[in-house]
């Protein structure tokens, strides 16, 4: 039995769809990302539906995320903030989702693809220069020149810090990116292991109970991946956002 | 995910029937080899959904969950300072109440340290008065014992001198004889009372 751990990333389309010679098909991408919206969506909106003044367990996940972004983005980027915290929210809650929703056997994980990471983070440092210069016009070019440096150095410094600028939003994204591909390839290795291992008779058996409970460890390490990683996305978006809100640091 | 058909490179055909239903001109660039995620013709798709999901999500989000989520959360904070205001109010009240009472009592305390104070006092003064009384009457008594026991010892001298005279009259009539001078008699008995 063959296995391709990087068949798993294919995009297949479900429902071709042609315009002006793009291809915007349907894809199991596509489906994904519904499924993902759909199911963050549900959830936050039937927990919370009672409202109630006592909230149940789920209620109370609602609730937790709700703080637990709200404090991130207070901490970060300071009261000022919280008028991007619908958007880090749903940043956040989206790119867990799909990372959480790519662990289930036979699911597609919509982060594991550079383009939709690399959307996400071109987003987060769009929001961040086109408030940054409505907001402060070009004060915001601020944010290159760091208080205190002795003019001698500011030329480098500058230098330093747009290079620095420019290189977020790859971060950004290759981090959550490269994070979901090779845990899932890892997993996919592991696991792949397991069969080829039991096609080869009793022996081979035996040996693949090591890749199995490495396989069963590694699921484990990918919940904790797929929920840094949406922490991590999160919170770097906070503290761009808040150079945006305060340029001059 | 897990274990699935592979398709390696030269295992397109494969691929090639699997994805026959959902589209040809795409397995033409597996085909070629490409890293999915680096497969650019898939890049618009991609662009497009993630825009369409996104977008409708954060909408979503913001316009209708976190501010539910959000009014649930200012309604539990109200609520909560709202009992502590009560709280708080019904402690001050406790507080007064129990002042009240600890006053009321020091007050009743001192009323009851004054009234026995008072019982005291009278009942002490109406003893004294009592008592002064009891010596005043036992000194009168006295005073009239004494009175009567001068005057009976009084009575005693002036009848212890008839007493000697007749005693002496007797002694004389028995050793003389005859009737003695009655003045006489009476002069020596004074002058051996003296």
């Amino acid at each position: 039995m063959a296995n391709d751990p990087i068949h798993q990333f294919q995009i297949s389309k479900w429902i071709p769809i042609e315009i002006g010679g793009l291809d915007l098909s349907f894809t199991n991408s596509s489906a994904f990302m519904v499924a993902t919206v759909a199911a963050a969506s549900a959830f936050l909106f039937l927990t919370t539906s009672t409202r109630g003044l006592i909230p149940g367990r789920l209620q109370s996940i609602s609730e937790m995320s709700y703080e637990f972004v709200a404090s991130m983005l207070r901490d970060a980027a300071g009261s000022h903030g919280m008028k991007f915290f619908p958007f880090v929210f749903s940043l956040f809650m989206f790119v867990l989702v799909a990372n959480l929703l790519g662990l289930f056997p036979y699911f597609f994980t919509v982060t594991s693809h550079i383009i939709v990471t690399f959307a996400l983070a071109l987003l987060v440092i769009g929001t961040v220069v086109v408030y940054g210069f409505m907001k402060h016009g070009l004060g915001f070019l601020k944010l290159f020149v760091p208080h205190g440096v002795p003019g001698i150095l500011v030329p480098l410094v500058v230098l330093i810090e747009i290079i620095s600028f420019l290189s977020r939003p790859i971060s950004l994204s290759v981090r959550l990116f490269a994070n979901m591909l090779a845990g899932h390839i890892t997993l996919k290795v592991f696991a792949g292991f397991v069969a080829s291992l039991s096609a080869l008779g009793a022996i081979g058996v035996a040996g693949s109970i090591l890749p199995l409970i490495m396989t069963v460890a590694i699921t484990g390490l990918e919940f904790l991946v797929a929920f840094l990683q949406a922490y991590v996305f999160a919170v770097l978006t906070c503290m761009y956002l808040n150079d945006a809100l305060h340029p001059g640091h | 995910m897990f274990v699935t058909p592979g398709y390696a490179e030269e295992a397109a055909p494969a691929a090639g029937e699997v994805h026959a239903e959902v589209g040809m001109e795409h397995d033409a660039g597996h085909a070629k080899g490409v890293f999915p995620p680096f497969d650019s013709s898939t890049f618009a798709s991609q662009l497009l959904w993630l825009a369409i999901t996104f977008g409708l999500f954060y909408l979503f989000l913001k316009n209708v969950v976190l501010p539910r989520i959000g009014s649930i959360l200012e309604v539990r904070r109200d609520r909560i300072a709202q009992d502590l205001d009560q709280a708080a109010l019904l402690k001050s009240e406790a507080d007064a109440a129990i002042a009240a009472y600890e006053q009321e009592l020091a007050e009743a305390r001192s009323k009851a340290n004054a009234i026995g104070q008072q019982a005291r006092d009278s009942a002490k003064a109406d003893a004294d008065a009592a008592r002064k009384a009891v010596e005043a009457g036992l000194e009168s008594k006295l005073a009239e014992a004494e009175a009567r026991i001068a005057a009976i010892k009084a009575a005693a001298m002036r009848e212890v001198g008839t007493i000697a005279e007749e005693t002496a009259t007797a002694i004389v009539q028995q050793l003389v004889g005859g009737k003695p001078d009655k003045a006489s008699i009476a002069a020596a008995v004074k002058a051996a009372g003296e």
